[in-house]
């Protein structure tokens, strides 16, 4: 058999999970969707000692229209984060994301909080997680807490959860209105991990930019990018100043350097893919989208 | 470590309880437990799509899925599709349109299209090569593939009319 022998605990309430958890120990591990984890397993790279396994726990599949923000259940997949025409009115910026994200069985079984927990540097949902100023919550038996997205992911891999916490529901505050937003990525084949992604918002009143945010992937974690997102700010932002902010985000970090991509390149996508989703906003404005 | 858990699992219709260990993939429970070849595995980390059946009606990676997670569901694999003598209309469309060579990947193709079809009976031949897309085909070169599962789209809708 290819996986390394474990204890399977199937808990159907999240209290339940908790406790499990709580009991099993530093090496157990949660299994959600099992896209990332099970392949992890079948190579032999972790050992986990217990798998509790959250599949089952119906209370952590939900979408909530909340009256600041929508909240979105741990156990959500991926098909129906795609699918779910809440998102696709309050937050199109995630429906167009989540296009990119893996193959339909994939989607089937990926979960919005396995991907997030994952904090894979080349996924797609810690990227728009970072753009929508997501409150990303975590419970575990000492009680609840609630991080945002740059004290949650702390490299690649890696994230603030600790042992015997579970990922329990992502909310994201509504944009304001007037906001229009754009989604790049650049990835070798359709439905592969992104090599570059940019996702930005901009929020324009009578001609006026009023907010601005600018998210990219292709460093260890998802970054927002404050000094380019100040330069869109004020009246209507020119073709020169979508240049001079892609040009400055692409100088923002050390951009990863593996056998897909050099620092180098992925440079030069960040600046491409910054100014053309900078650019799609624009045009997605202009004509009243 | 043994860790045994008792299962209930439909397959193609068919009831099935037994006793299986927890690490034990679901991919290998239906071919090695059940005799059930006809599901391929390929990778065995979810990337070629050899392995994709359909799991309560949306199609799955059965190499990601331990076969403890599938008690109480309703799966169907290749062999509950059609028959040799009754075939299903994808793989009907797969026999006329040349769409497959070796079979590898032939399988996970089919688990996938039905799937696929069943979601965007409407899909415009890019959407059928991004609902393809996670499925390999080292023979094909995908051009027939994409169009059997594009003539059985086409007849599905003709027979729904
Ligand atoms: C072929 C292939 C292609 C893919 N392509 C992409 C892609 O293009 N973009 C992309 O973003 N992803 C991609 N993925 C990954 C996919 O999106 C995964 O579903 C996702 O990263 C993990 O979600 P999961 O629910 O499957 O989590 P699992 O695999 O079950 O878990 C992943 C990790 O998170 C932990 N975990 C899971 N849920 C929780 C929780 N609620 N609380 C605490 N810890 C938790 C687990 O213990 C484990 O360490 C791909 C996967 C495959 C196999
Ligand atoms: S064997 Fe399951 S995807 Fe390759
Ligand atoms: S027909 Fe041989 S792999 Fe597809």
């Amino acid at each position: 058999m290819k996986p390394p022998a474990f204890q399977y605990l199937r808990p159907t309430s999240l209290s339940e999970a908790v406790d499990m958890l709580a009991s099993a120990g530093e090496d157990a591990k949660v299994l959600a969707g099992g896209q990332s984890l099970v392949p992890m397993l079948n190579f032999r790279l972790l050992k986990p000692t217990a798998l509790i396994d959250i599949n089952r726990i119906s209370e952590l599949d939900f979408i909530h229209e909340d009256e600041a923000g929508l909240r979105i259940g741990a156990l959500t997949r991926h098909r129906v984060t795609q699918t779910s025409p809440i998102i696709a009115k309050r937050f199109p910026v995630l429906t167009e994301a989540m296009q990119h994200v893996a193959h339909l069985a994939i989607r089937n079984r990926g979960t919005i909080g396995g991907s997030v927990s994952h904090a894979d540097p080349a996924a797609e949902l810690p990227l728009l997680m970072t753009l929508l100023n997501a409150k990303i919550k975590l419970t575990s038996k000492s009680g609840t807490r609630e991080l945002s997205p740059s004290e949650f992911f702390l490299g690649a891999l890696t994230t603030a959860l600790e042992e015997g916490e579970i990922l329990t529901e992502i909310e994201l505050p509504y944009l304001p209105d007037n906001t229009c937003w754009g989604f790049e990525e650049f990835a070798q084949r359709s439905g592969d991990f992104a090599i570059v992604g940019a996702a930005v918002t901009l929020t324009i009143n009578a001609g006026n930019c009023d907010e601005c945010r600018i998210a990219v992937l292709g460093s260890e974690t998802p970054i927002r990018i404050p000094d380019a997102e100040r330069m869109l700010v004020g009246p209507s932002p020119s073709a020169e100043v979508v240049t001079a902010a892609a040009e400055l985000a692409s100088e923002a970090a050390e951009w990863n350097s593996d056998l897909h991509a050099t620092a180098e390149f992925r440079k030069q996508l960040v600046r491409t893919l910054v100014a053309r989703a900078l650019k799609s906003a624009l045009d997605r404005q202009r004509s009243g989208h | 470590m043994s860790d045994l858990h008792h299962i209930s699992v439909r397959v193609n219709g068919a009831l099935y309880e037994g006793d299986v260990e927890s690490r034990l993939l679901l991919s290998d429970f239906l071919r090695e437990t059940l005799r059930m070849t006809g599901t391929h595995v390929g990778c065995e980390h979810g990337v070629c799509g050899a392995c994709t059946i359909m799991a309560d009606g949306h199609s799955v990676r059965a190499c990601l899925m331990f076969a403890v997670q599938a008690d109480g569901l309703s799966l169907q694999t290749v062999e509950g599709l059609g028959k040799v003598s009754d075939l299903h209309p994808l793989q009907e469309s797969f026999r006329q349109h040349h769409a497959l060579q070796c079979g590898f990947c032939t399988p996970g193709m089919l688990m996938t299209g039905v799937d696929f079809l069943e979601k965007h009976p409407d899909a415009t031949d890019e959407e059928i090569r991004e609902g393809l897309s996670g499925n390999l085909c080292r023979c094909t070169g995908y051009e027939h593939i994409v169009a059997a599962v594009r003539n059985a789209a086409a007849k599905k809708k003709e027979a729904s009319r």
